[in-house]
Protein backbone atom coordinates (compact mmCIF):
# COMPACT_ATOMS: atom_id res chain seq x y z
CA UNK A 1 0.00 0.00 0.00
CA UNK A 2 2.67 2.47 1.02
CA UNK A 3 4.51 1.81 -2.26
CA UNK A 4 1.41 2.64 -4.27
CA UNK A 5 0.68 5.74 -2.20
CA UNK A 6 4.19 7.11 -2.57
CA UNK A 7 4.12 6.37 -6.31
CA UNK A 8 0.96 8.47 -6.64
CA UNK A 9 2.59 11.31 -4.77
CA UNK A 10 5.62 11.18 -7.03
CA UNK A 11 3.51 10.84 -10.15
CA UNK A 12 4.72 9.18 -13.31
CA UNK A 13 8.09 10.12 -14.79
CA UNK A 14 7.93 12.78 -17.50
CA UNK A 15 7.53 11.73 -21.12
CA UNK A 16 10.67 11.62 -23.25
CA UNK A 17 8.80 12.69 -26.34
CA UNK A 18 7.35 16.12 -25.61
CA UNK A 19 3.96 17.70 -24.97
CA UNK A 20 1.71 15.38 -27.05
CA UNK A 21 2.06 12.87 -24.21
CA UNK A 22 -0.28 14.98 -22.05
CA UNK A 23 -3.09 14.76 -24.61
CA UNK A 24 -2.59 10.99 -24.91
CA UNK A 25 -3.00 10.48 -21.14
CA UNK A 26 -5.91 12.95 -20.98
CA UNK A 27 -7.79 10.89 -23.61
CA UNK A 28 -7.18 7.73 -21.58
CA UNK A 29 -8.68 9.48 -18.57
CA UNK A 30 -11.85 9.66 -20.66
CA UNK A 31 -11.50 5.97 -21.60
CA UNK A 32 -10.13 6.49 -25.12
CA UNK A 33 -6.90 4.93 -26.41
CA UNK A 34 -5.51 7.22 -29.10
CA UNK A 35 -2.51 7.27 -31.39
CA UNK A 36 -1.04 9.76 -33.84
CA UNK A 37 -1.59 9.63 -37.62
CA UNK A 38 0.68 11.57 -39.99
CA UNK A 39 -1.09 13.99 -42.35
CA UNK A 40 1.81 13.85 -44.79
CA UNK A 41 2.53 10.12 -45.15
CA UNK A 42 -0.29 8.32 -43.33
CA UNK A 43 2.00 6.62 -40.80
CA UNK A 44 0.44 5.80 -37.41
CA UNK A 45 2.52 5.71 -34.24
CA UNK A 46 2.95 5.53 -30.49
CA UNK A 47 4.36 6.66 -28.10
CA UNK A 48 3.29 10.28 -28.57
CA UNK A 49 5.88 12.62 -30.04
CA UNK A 50 6.04 15.88 -31.96
CA UNK A 51 7.16 14.66 -35.40
CA UNK A 52 6.35 11.67 -37.60
CA UNK A 53 9.22 9.20 -37.12
CA UNK A 54 8.86 8.07 -40.76
CA UNK A 55 8.80 11.37 -42.72
CA UNK A 56 9.60 13.94 -39.95
CA UNK A 57 6.45 15.91 -40.63
CA UNK A 58 4.97 17.89 -37.69
CA UNK A 59 1.53 17.62 -39.37
CA UNK A 60 -0.44 14.90 -37.54
CA UNK A 61 -3.78 14.25 -35.86
CA UNK A 62 -5.09 12.06 -33.07
CA UNK A 63 -7.04 8.95 -34.01
CA UNK A 64 -9.01 6.67 -31.70
CA UNK A 65 -7.83 3.04 -31.61
CA UNK A 66 -10.43 0.27 -31.75
CA UNK A 67 -8.61 -1.37 -28.84
CA UNK A 68 -8.00 -4.70 -30.55
CA UNK A 69 -4.43 -5.93 -30.74
CA UNK A 70 -2.06 -8.90 -31.00
CA UNK A 71 0.58 -9.97 -28.47
CA UNK A 72 4.10 -9.46 -29.86
CA UNK A 73 5.97 -10.69 -26.78
CA UNK A 74 5.73 -10.68 -23.00
CA UNK A 75 7.84 -11.22 -19.90
CA UNK A 76 7.27 -12.01 -16.24
CA UNK A 77 9.16 -9.98 -13.66
CA UNK A 78 10.43 -11.98 -10.70
CA UNK A 79 12.59 -9.08 -9.51
CA UNK A 80 11.30 -5.58 -8.84
CA UNK A 81 13.87 -3.27 -10.37
CA UNK A 82 11.34 -0.50 -9.74
CA UNK A 83 10.53 -0.73 -6.03
CA UNK A 84 6.95 0.45 -6.61
CA UNK A 85 6.27 -3.03 -8.03
CA UNK A 86 7.83 -5.10 -5.21
CA UNK A 87 4.49 -6.31 -3.83
CA UNK A 88 3.11 -7.16 -7.27
CA UNK A 89 5.70 -9.84 -8.10
CA UNK A 90 5.45 -11.84 -10.19
CA UNK A 91 3.85 -9.49 -12.71
CA UNK A 92 3.85 -9.36 -16.50
CA UNK A 93 4.72 -6.71 -19.05
CA UNK A 94 3.77 -7.21 -22.68
CA UNK A 95 4.27 -5.59 -26.05
CA UNK A 96 1.13 -5.54 -28.19
CA UNK A 97 0.52 -4.35 -31.74
CA UNK A 98 -2.70 -2.46 -32.28
CA UNK A 99 -4.70 -3.44 -35.35
CA UNK A 100 -4.06 0.09 -36.62
CA UNK A 101 -0.29 -0.58 -36.54
CA UNK A 102 1.32 1.18 -33.57
CA UNK A 103 2.99 -0.94 -30.89
CA UNK A 104 2.83 -0.28 -27.18
CA UNK A 105 3.99 -1.54 -23.80
CA UNK A 106 1.20 -2.75 -21.53
CA UNK A 107 0.16 -5.39 -18.99
CA UNK A 108 -1.98 -8.44 -19.73
CA UNK A 109 -4.79 -8.86 -17.17
CA UNK A 110 -7.12 -11.70 -16.16
CA UNK A 111 -4.79 -14.35 -17.59
CA UNK A 112 -6.00 -17.92 -17.00
CA UNK A 113 -3.71 -20.12 -14.87
CA UNK A 114 -1.07 -22.15 -16.64
CA UNK A 115 -1.10 -20.08 -19.82
CA UNK A 116 2.13 -20.66 -21.72
CA UNK A 117 2.60 -19.18 -25.19
CA UNK A 118 0.70 -15.93 -25.56
CA UNK A 119 2.57 -14.66 -28.62
CA UNK A 120 0.18 -14.09 -31.49
CA UNK A 121 -2.91 -14.19 -29.23
CA UNK A 122 -5.65 -11.61 -29.85
CA UNK A 123 -6.26 -9.16 -27.01
CA UNK A 124 -8.62 -6.27 -26.26
CA UNK A 125 -8.34 -3.03 -24.36
CA UNK A 126 -9.30 -2.65 -20.69
CA UNK A 127 -8.71 0.81 -19.22
CA UNK A 128 -7.87 0.44 -15.52
CA UNK A 129 -7.12 3.07 -12.88
CA UNK A 130 -3.81 2.43 -11.19
CA UNK A 131 -0.88 4.44 -9.83
CA UNK A 132 -2.91 7.61 -10.22
CA UNK A 133 -3.58 7.14 -13.93
CA UNK A 134 -5.97 5.51 -16.39
CA UNK A 135 -3.79 2.74 -17.84
CA UNK A 136 -4.41 0.98 -21.16
CA UNK A 137 -4.18 -2.74 -20.38
CA UNK A 138 -5.30 -5.77 -22.39
CA UNK A 139 -7.07 -9.08 -21.77
CA UNK A 140 -7.25 -12.14 -24.02
CA UNK A 141 -10.09 -11.93 -26.53
CA UNK A 142 -12.71 -14.65 -26.07
CA UNK B 1 42.62 -0.73 -44.79
CA UNK B 2 42.72 -4.46 -44.06
CA UNK B 3 45.66 -5.19 -41.73
CA UNK B 4 47.02 -1.60 -41.90
CA UNK B 5 46.27 -0.94 -38.23
CA UNK B 6 47.25 -3.17 -35.34
CA UNK B 7 46.51 -3.61 -31.70
CA UNK B 8 49.98 -3.09 -30.27
CA UNK B 9 49.30 -3.46 -26.57
CA UNK B 10 46.63 -4.53 -24.11
CA UNK B 11 46.10 -3.89 -20.41
CA UNK B 12 43.46 -4.39 -17.75
CA UNK B 13 42.82 -4.07 -14.02
CA UNK B 14 41.54 -6.76 -11.69
CA UNK B 15 37.83 -7.52 -12.25
CA UNK B 16 35.10 -7.64 -9.63
CA UNK B 17 34.77 -5.50 -6.52
CA UNK B 18 37.31 -2.70 -6.45
CA UNK B 19 36.04 -0.41 -3.70
CA UNK B 20 37.46 3.07 -3.43
CA UNK B 21 38.76 3.20 -7.01
CA UNK B 22 37.59 6.02 -9.26
CA UNK B 23 37.03 5.37 -12.96
CA UNK B 24 39.94 7.76 -13.63
CA UNK B 25 42.24 5.62 -11.52
CA UNK B 26 41.00 2.41 -13.16
CA UNK B 27 41.45 3.87 -16.66
CA UNK B 28 44.97 4.97 -15.83
CA UNK B 29 45.98 1.53 -14.55
CA UNK B 30 44.70 -0.17 -17.71
CA UNK B 31 46.38 2.44 -19.94
CA UNK B 32 49.69 2.17 -18.05
CA UNK B 33 49.66 -1.61 -18.62
CA UNK B 34 48.61 -1.35 -22.28
CA UNK B 35 51.37 1.12 -23.10
CA UNK B 36 53.93 -1.06 -21.25
CA UNK B 37 52.67 -4.14 -23.15
CA UNK B 38 53.18 -2.32 -26.46
CA UNK B 39 56.65 -1.27 -25.30
CA UNK B 40 56.11 2.38 -26.25
CA UNK B 41 56.75 5.59 -24.35
CA UNK B 42 53.70 7.33 -22.95
CA UNK B 43 54.63 10.52 -24.81
CA UNK B 44 54.18 8.75 -28.15
CA UNK B 45 50.45 8.49 -27.47
CA UNK B 46 48.68 11.34 -29.27
CA UNK B 47 45.04 10.19 -29.28
CA UNK B 48 42.71 9.17 -26.45
CA UNK B 49 39.37 7.48 -27.12
CA UNK B 50 37.29 6.88 -24.00
CA UNK B 51 34.03 5.03 -23.38
CA UNK B 52 31.70 6.94 -21.08
CA UNK B 53 31.38 5.26 -17.66
CA UNK B 54 27.75 4.15 -17.87
CA UNK B 55 27.01 4.01 -14.17
CA UNK B 56 27.72 7.70 -13.67
CA UNK B 57 27.69 9.90 -16.74
CA UNK B 58 29.59 13.19 -16.58
CA UNK B 59 30.32 15.89 -19.12
CA UNK B 60 33.76 16.24 -20.70
CA UNK B 61 34.97 13.02 -19.12
CA UNK B 62 37.53 12.49 -21.91
CA UNK B 63 39.20 15.82 -21.22
CA UNK B 64 39.18 15.08 -17.49
CA UNK B 65 40.95 11.77 -18.09
CA UNK B 66 43.44 13.33 -20.52
CA UNK B 67 44.32 15.93 -17.92
CA UNK B 68 44.78 13.27 -15.23
CA UNK B 69 47.06 11.42 -17.65
CA UNK B 70 49.08 14.50 -18.49
CA UNK B 71 48.04 14.33 -22.13
CA UNK B 72 46.97 16.84 -24.78
CA UNK B 73 45.59 14.49 -27.46
CA UNK B 74 45.43 15.47 -31.13
CA UNK B 75 42.30 13.34 -31.46
CA UNK B 76 40.02 12.26 -28.67
CA UNK B 77 36.70 12.25 -26.93
CA UNK B 78 34.08 10.16 -25.24
CA UNK B 79 31.97 7.63 -27.12
CA UNK B 80 28.50 6.60 -26.08
CA UNK B 81 27.32 3.52 -27.94
CA UNK B 82 27.01 1.48 -24.76
CA UNK B 83 29.04 -1.71 -24.96
CA UNK B 84 29.53 -1.20 -28.70
CA UNK B 85 31.68 1.85 -27.98
CA UNK B 86 34.92 -0.10 -27.61
CA UNK B 87 35.23 -1.66 -31.05
CA UNK B 88 33.83 1.50 -32.59
CA UNK B 89 36.54 3.54 -30.87
CA UNK B 90 39.23 1.15 -32.10
CA UNK B 91 37.91 1.48 -35.64
CA UNK B 92 37.70 5.29 -35.38
CA UNK B 93 41.28 5.27 -34.05
CA UNK B 94 42.40 3.12 -36.99
CA UNK B 95 40.69 5.51 -39.45
CA UNK B 96 42.17 8.59 -37.76
CA UNK B 97 45.63 7.01 -37.98
CA UNK B 98 45.07 6.17 -41.66
CA UNK B 99 43.98 9.77 -42.27
CA UNK B 100 47.15 11.11 -40.68
CA UNK B 101 45.30 12.73 -37.80
CA UNK B 102 47.26 10.88 -35.11
CA UNK B 103 49.85 8.12 -34.78
CA UNK B 104 49.40 6.19 -31.56
CA UNK B 105 45.96 5.94 -29.95
CA UNK B 106 44.84 4.68 -26.57
CA UNK B 107 41.33 3.26 -26.39
CA UNK B 108 40.12 2.81 -22.85
CA UNK B 109 37.11 1.91 -20.73
CA UNK B 110 36.54 1.93 -16.98
CA UNK B 111 33.47 1.65 -14.83
CA UNK B 112 32.60 0.86 -11.21
CA UNK B 113 28.92 -0.11 -11.05
CA UNK B 114 29.68 -2.86 -8.51
CA UNK B 115 30.99 -0.71 -5.67
CA UNK B 116 30.06 2.71 -7.05
CA UNK B 117 26.58 3.66 -8.29
CA UNK B 118 24.33 1.79 -10.75
CA UNK B 119 21.87 4.61 -10.96
CA UNK B 120 22.05 4.93 -14.72
CA UNK B 121 21.12 1.25 -15.12
CA UNK B 122 18.12 1.36 -12.81
CA UNK B 123 16.22 4.41 -13.93
CA UNK B 124 12.67 3.82 -15.11
CA UNK B 125 11.94 3.98 -18.81
CA UNK B 126 9.82 7.07 -19.59
CA UNK B 127 6.03 6.75 -19.46
CA UNK B 128 6.15 2.97 -19.86
CA UNK B 129 7.60 2.61 -16.35
CA UNK B 130 4.02 2.88 -15.11
CA UNK B 131 3.44 -0.65 -16.43
CA UNK B 132 6.40 -1.88 -14.39
CA UNK B 133 8.59 -1.77 -17.52
CA UNK B 134 12.13 -1.08 -16.32
CA UNK B 135 15.60 -2.64 -16.27
CA UNK B 136 17.89 -3.75 -19.06
CA UNK B 137 17.33 -7.46 -18.43
CA UNK B 138 13.61 -7.11 -19.15
CA UNK B 139 14.37 -5.70 -22.60
CA UNK B 140 16.46 -8.75 -23.42
CA UNK B 141 13.83 -11.05 -21.89
CA UNK B 142 11.19 -9.51 -24.19
CA UNK B 143 13.44 -10.33 -27.16
CA UNK B 144 14.32 -13.79 -25.81
CA UNK B 145 10.66 -14.83 -25.46
CA UNK B 146 9.99 -13.86 -29.08
CA UNK B 147 13.21 -15.57 -30.22
CA UNK B 148 12.28 -18.89 -28.57
CA UNK B 149 8.78 -18.63 -30.09
CA UNK B 150 10.00 -17.81 -33.61
CA UNK B 151 12.84 -20.35 -33.76
CA UNK B 152 11.16 -23.16 -31.81
CA UNK B 153 14.46 -23.60 -29.93
CA UNK B 154 14.47 -24.62 -26.28
CA UNK B 155 16.38 -22.69 -23.58
CA UNK B 156 18.95 -25.50 -23.84
CA UNK B 157 20.71 -23.28 -26.36
CA UNK B 158 21.01 -20.54 -23.74
CA UNK B 159 22.36 -23.13 -21.27
CA UNK B 160 24.97 -24.28 -23.82
CA UNK B 161 26.20 -20.71 -24.27
CA UNK B 162 26.36 -20.03 -20.53
CA UNK B 163 28.09 -23.37 -19.86
CA UNK B 164 30.85 -22.69 -22.44
CA UNK B 165 31.54 -19.18 -21.10
CA UNK B 166 31.57 -20.35 -17.50
CA UNK B 167 33.84 -23.32 -18.30
CA UNK B 168 36.36 -21.02 -19.99
CA UNK B 169 36.12 -18.50 -17.15
CA UNK B 170 36.82 -21.22 -14.59
CA UNK B 171 40.29 -21.65 -16.18
CA UNK B 172 41.01 -17.92 -16.24
CA UNK B 173 42.84 -16.72 -13.12
CA UNK B 174 41.60 -13.16 -13.79
CA UNK B 175 37.92 -14.16 -14.02
CA UNK B 176 35.52 -12.78 -11.47
CA UNK B 177 33.32 -15.93 -11.45
CA UNK B 178 35.28 -19.19 -11.67
CA UNK B 179 32.45 -21.63 -11.00
CA UNK B 180 31.70 -23.99 -13.91
CA UNK B 181 28.02 -24.36 -14.76
CA UNK B 182 26.12 -27.60 -15.34
CA UNK B 183 22.85 -27.90 -17.25
CA UNK B 184 21.07 -28.75 -13.98
CA UNK B 185 22.53 -25.70 -12.23
CA UNK B 186 21.34 -23.58 -15.14
CA UNK B 187 17.83 -25.05 -14.95
CA UNK B 188 17.71 -24.50 -11.19
CA UNK B 189 18.90 -20.91 -11.27
CA UNK B 190 16.11 -18.46 -10.39
CA UNK B 191 14.16 -16.43 -12.91
CA UNK B 192 15.10 -12.77 -13.06
CA UNK B 193 12.71 -11.67 -15.76
CA UNK B 194 11.20 -14.78 -17.34
CA UNK B 195 12.31 -16.28 -19.73
CA UNK B 196 15.77 -15.21 -18.53
CA UNK B 197 17.36 -16.85 -15.50
CA UNK B 198 20.12 -15.57 -13.28
CA UNK B 199 22.64 -17.66 -15.23
CA UNK B 200 21.59 -15.98 -18.49
CA UNK B 201 22.75 -12.63 -17.09
CA UNK B 202 26.23 -11.14 -17.04
CA UNK B 203 28.11 -10.11 -13.94
CA UNK B 204 28.22 -6.61 -12.52
CA UNK B 205 31.86 -5.59 -12.27
CA UNK B 206 34.27 -2.82 -11.50
CA UNK B 207 37.28 -2.71 -13.76
CA UNK B 208 39.03 -1.23 -16.75
CA UNK B 209 40.68 -2.32 -19.98
CA UNK B 210 42.70 -0.49 -22.61
CA UNK B 211 44.37 -1.11 -25.95
CA UNK B 212 47.02 0.73 -27.96
CA UNK B 213 46.27 1.15 -31.67
CA UNK B 214 48.84 2.19 -34.29
CA UNK B 215 49.71 1.45 -37.90
CA UNK B 216 51.38 -1.87 -38.71
CA UNK B 217 54.23 0.12 -40.19
CA UNK B 218 54.82 2.12 -37.00
CA UNK B 219 54.58 -1.03 -34.86
CA UNK B 220 57.42 -2.47 -36.93
CA UNK B 221 59.50 0.70 -36.65
CA UNK B 222 58.97 0.79 -32.86
CA UNK B 223 59.76 -2.94 -32.44
CA UNK B 224 56.38 -3.61 -30.83
CA UNK B 225 56.77 -7.21 -29.61
CA UNK B 226 53.36 -8.72 -30.54
CA UNK B 227 51.20 -6.52 -32.79
CA UNK B 228 47.87 -8.06 -33.85
CA UNK B 229 46.48 -6.88 -37.22
CA UNK B 230 42.93 -5.59 -37.46
CA UNK B 231 41.52 -7.20 -40.60
CA UNK B 232 38.04 -5.72 -40.59
CA UNK B 233 35.47 -3.72 -38.69
CA UNK B 234 31.88 -2.56 -39.01
CA UNK B 235 28.97 -1.05 -37.12
CA UNK B 236 25.18 -0.95 -37.18
CA UNK B 237 22.66 0.85 -35.00
CA UNK B 238 19.01 -0.05 -34.57
CA UNK B 239 18.51 3.07 -32.45
CA UNK B 240 14.94 2.51 -31.35
CA UNK B 241 12.98 1.13 -28.46
CA UNK B 242 12.70 -2.65 -28.32
CA UNK B 243 8.87 -2.61 -28.43
CA UNK B 244 8.92 -0.52 -31.63
CA UNK B 245 11.19 -2.77 -33.68
CA UNK B 246 9.21 -4.32 -36.51
CA UNK B 247 10.93 -7.64 -35.75
CA UNK B 248 12.13 -8.04 -32.17
CA UNK B 249 14.73 -10.61 -33.22
CA UNK B 250 16.33 -8.54 -35.99
CA UNK B 251 19.03 -5.98 -35.23
CA UNK B 252 21.85 -4.28 -37.14
CA UNK B 253 24.35 -6.90 -35.94
CA UNK B 254 24.10 -8.51 -39.39
CA UNK B 255 24.99 -5.27 -41.17
CA UNK B 256 27.88 -4.74 -38.76
CA UNK B 257 29.19 -8.27 -39.28
CA UNK B 258 28.86 -8.18 -43.07
CA UNK B 259 30.75 -4.86 -43.19
CA UNK B 260 33.58 -6.34 -41.14
CA UNK B 261 33.69 -9.58 -43.17
CA UNK B 262 33.75 -7.63 -46.44
CA UNK B 263 36.65 -5.47 -45.27
CA UNK B 264 38.56 -8.55 -44.09
CA UNK B 265 37.76 -10.48 -47.27
CA UNK B 266 36.60 -13.36 -45.06
CA UNK B 267 33.41 -15.20 -44.20
CA UNK B 268 32.16 -17.03 -41.11
CA UNK B 269 33.73 -20.24 -42.44
CA UNK B 270 37.19 -18.65 -42.02
CA UNK B 271 36.76 -17.77 -38.33
CA UNK B 272 38.64 -19.92 -35.79
CA UNK B 273 37.48 -18.40 -32.51
CA UNK B 274 34.75 -15.95 -31.47
CA UNK B 275 34.47 -13.44 -28.63
CA UNK B 276 30.77 -12.55 -28.70
CA UNK B 277 29.21 -9.93 -26.42
CA UNK B 278 27.36 -11.97 -23.81
CA UNK B 279 25.59 -9.46 -21.61
CA UNK B 280 22.82 -12.07 -21.81
CA UNK B 281 22.83 -15.49 -23.46
CA UNK B 282 20.18 -14.36 -25.99
CA UNK B 283 22.63 -11.74 -27.28
CA UNK B 284 25.12 -14.44 -28.26
CA UNK B 285 22.46 -16.54 -29.96
CA UNK B 286 21.18 -13.65 -32.07
CA UNK B 287 24.65 -12.31 -32.88
CA UNK B 288 25.97 -15.66 -34.13
CA UNK B 289 22.95 -16.03 -36.38
CA UNK B 290 23.24 -12.43 -37.59
CA UNK B 291 26.89 -13.12 -38.46
CA UNK B 292 25.71 -16.13 -40.52
CA UNK B 293 27.55 -18.75 -38.50
CA UNK B 294 24.30 -20.65 -38.94
CA UNK B 295 20.81 -20.02 -40.24
CA UNK B 296 18.26 -18.52 -37.90
CA UNK B 297 16.99 -21.18 -35.54
CA UNK B 298 19.82 -23.61 -36.32
CA UNK B 299 22.10 -22.57 -33.49
CA UNK B 300 21.62 -25.95 -31.86
CA UNK B 301 23.81 -27.47 -34.57
CA UNK B 302 26.82 -25.46 -33.39
CA UNK B 303 25.95 -25.92 -29.74
CA UNK B 304 25.76 -29.72 -30.00
CA UNK B 305 28.57 -31.76 -28.40
CA UNK B 306 30.24 -28.79 -26.72
CA UNK B 307 30.56 -26.84 -29.97
CA UNK B 308 31.16 -23.56 -28.15
CA UNK B 309 34.02 -24.95 -26.06
CA UNK B 310 37.70 -25.02 -26.93
CA UNK B 311 38.12 -27.95 -29.30
CA UNK B 312 34.55 -27.52 -30.55
CA UNK B 313 33.22 -26.15 -33.83
CA UNK B 314 33.21 -22.51 -32.73
CA UNK B 315 35.12 -21.84 -29.48
CA UNK B 316 33.30 -18.99 -27.77
CA UNK B 317 34.38 -16.38 -25.20
CA UNK B 318 37.58 -18.16 -24.30
CA UNK B 319 38.34 -15.93 -21.30
CA UNK B 320 34.85 -16.38 -19.87
CA UNK B 321 33.08 -13.41 -21.42
CA UNK B 322 30.75 -11.08 -19.56
CA UNK B 323 29.08 -14.11 -17.98
CA UNK B 324 32.23 -15.22 -16.18
CA UNK B 325 35.37 -13.11 -16.69
CA UNK B 326 33.89 -9.67 -16.03
CA UNK B 327 30.60 -7.92 -16.71
CA UNK B 328 32.56 -4.88 -17.86
CA UNK B 329 31.11 -3.82 -21.20
CA UNK B 330 33.13 -5.15 -24.07
CA UNK B 331 36.80 -4.30 -24.26
CA UNK B 332 37.82 -7.46 -22.37
CA UNK B 333 36.57 -9.46 -25.37
CA UNK B 334 38.99 -7.57 -27.61
CA UNK B 335 41.83 -8.30 -25.20
CA UNK B 336 41.06 -12.01 -25.32
CA UNK B 337 40.91 -11.89 -29.13
CA UNK B 338 44.40 -10.37 -29.09
CA UNK B 339 45.65 -13.12 -26.75
CA UNK B 340 44.21 -15.81 -29.02
CA UNK B 341 46.01 -14.30 -32.03
CA UNK B 342 49.24 -14.08 -30.02
CA UNK B 343 48.83 -17.70 -28.87
CA UNK B 344 48.80 -16.67 -25.21
CA UNK B 345 45.27 -17.42 -24.00
CA UNK B 346 44.77 -19.69 -20.97
CA UNK B 347 42.21 -21.44 -23.20
CA UNK B 348 44.26 -21.27 -26.38
CA UNK B 349 42.55 -22.57 -29.53
CA UNK B 350 45.10 -24.61 -31.47
CA UNK B 351 46.19 -22.90 -34.68
CA UNK B 352 43.70 -20.06 -34.29
CA UNK B 353 44.48 -17.54 -37.04
CA UNK B 354 41.34 -15.42 -37.07
CA UNK B 355 39.09 -14.15 -34.30
CA UNK B 356 35.80 -12.29 -34.58
CA UNK B 357 34.82 -9.97 -31.73
CA UNK B 358 31.39 -8.43 -31.24
CA UNK B 359 30.44 -5.47 -29.08
CA UNK B 360 26.88 -4.53 -28.41
CA UNK B 361 25.16 -1.71 -26.55
CA UNK B 362 21.80 -0.88 -25.06
CA UNK B 363 19.22 -3.54 -25.69
CA UNK B 364 20.77 -4.66 -28.93
CA UNK B 365 20.36 -1.05 -30.09
CA UNK B 366 23.88 -0.69 -31.31
CA UNK B 367 26.47 -3.10 -32.61
CA UNK B 368 30.14 -3.13 -33.56
CA UNK B 369 32.27 -5.94 -35.00
CA UNK B 370 35.99 -6.52 -35.42
CA UNK B 371 38.02 -9.27 -37.04
CA UNK B 372 41.56 -9.86 -35.83
CA UNK B 373 44.24 -11.87 -37.62
CA UNK B 374 47.92 -12.68 -37.39
ZN1 LIG C 1 4.86 10.93 -41.89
Amino acid sequence: MSDTASAERQGPPPSDWGPPGDAYWAALDEGRLTFQRCGACGNGWLPPRTECPRCWSPDWRWEKAEGTATVVSWVIYHTAFDKRFQERLPYNVAVVELDEGPRMVTNLVDLPDGQQDLIGRRVELVVQRDLGRALPRFRLSP
Amino acid sequence: MRGRAVIAGIGHTAFGKLPGRSTISLNMEACRKAVADAGVEKDRVDALFVKVPTSRVEMMYGQKLAEAMGMTPRVGGVWDQGGASNISMISFAAMAIEAGQCEVALVTLADNPRTGTRQAYEKPWSDDAIFGWSSVVAGYAMIARRYLHDTGLSPDVFADIAMACRKHGANNPHAQLRLPLTRDMYGDSPWVVEPLRRDDCCLVSDGAAAVVVMSAERAKALNVPAPVPILGFGQGHSSCDVPLRPDLTETMAGVSGRTAFAMAGLGPEHIDVAQIYDCFTITVAMTLEAYSFCRKGELGRIAADGGFEVGGRLPLNTSGGLLSETGMPGLQLVLEGVRQMRGSSVNQVTNAKTCIVSNQGGIMHTHSTMILGQ
